[in-house]
């Protein structure tokens, strides 16, 4: 129980912290984005402030388990392949041309506005394809 | 001097939403991660997964409710750039494992070499496609 507490308060925070950084104005980060234009340079303390906070907790915080659960969950993969390269230029093709990534995407479908469930379906209709590739 | 008090407000709430989620049930707050398994056939152990995603859903009414300016945003795209873009943010966070939030915030954290390339590659590209749409 306790374990699933601890996973919607993570969501409704990081939710709350998207939205008052500015993560979830298009325009912001398109404006953040552009840096040959008017550059609003303001966003990259959103990640100086997340990762420095992550950072000490990754760095100071050993423990062996979780409060909750068995162990820690952390990702196994290494090397720099093809596969993360061309991924995350898709990705930032798309996140340059709507200003939205997936967190900010999910958050702004509480507007009820017809643009991000639009932009939420296609996503997923991407993850969906991704799928059928089978590409591991 | 752009505003940049949100942001660095915003980013260590993002910062301690993923540490709490860390410590408390040893995972990692990869919101494209967690977004492709709602594809998948709903088992118990995927439950926090759920329990994210309506926590960001959460945040985000909570944000309307106390401020209702905060999510009024629209995307000035035409529809046919919102599902390229989606189908992009989707497709290419699954093959490189990650979005702003996995590699971005807690991959950089963990001072992961994927996570670093990632990001840069991610950010690069962005800023060349908010390049490019200028142009036209």
């Amino acid at each position: 129980m306790a374990y699933n507490i601890i996973s919607f308060i993570s969501g409704v925070l990081f939710s709350v912290g998207l939205v008052i950084s500015g993560m979830t104005n298009p325009k912001k980060v398109i404006g953040f984005l552009d840096i040959f234009g008017e550059w609003d340079y303001s966003l990259a303390f959103v990640m100086i402030g997340a990762i420095l906070v992550n950072f000490l907790v990754f760095t100071f915080v050993k423990k062996e388990t979780p409060v909750c659960g068995d162990g820690f969950s952390l990702p196994t993969k290494s090397s720099i392949d093809w596969k993360l390269i061309t991924g995350s230029a898709l990705f930032g093709i798309g996140w340059g041309i709507v200003g939205i990534c997936p967190g900010p995407g999910i958050v702004n479908l509480t507007s009820l506005s017809s643009d991000f469930v639009l932009f939420v379906g296609s996503m997923m209709t991407g993850m969906f394809i991704f799928k059928l590739t089978g590409i591991k | 001097m752009e505003n940049v008090i949100n942001p660095l407000l915003g980013g260590i709430i993002i910062g301690v939403a993923s540490s709490i989620l860390f410590i408390g049930v040893g995972k990692i707050s990869g919101i494209s991660s967690i977004l492709a398994h709602l594809l998948n056939k709903p088992t118990s152990i995927d439950v926090w997964k759920y329990l994210f995603i309506i926590g960001l859903l959460s945040g985000g009414f909570l944000s309307i409710y106390l401020y209702p300016e905060a999510n009024t945003f629209v995307l000035e795209n035409s529809v046919l750039e919102i599902i390229v873009a989606g189908l992009f943010v989707g497709f290419g966070t699954r093959l490189g494992s990650g979005c702003t939030s996995g590699h971005g915030v807690c991959g950089i954290s963990r001072l992961s070499k994927r996570s670093i390339t990632a990001t840069a590659i991610f950010m690069l590209f962005g800023i060349i496609t908010v390049a490019v749409k200028g142009v036209f």
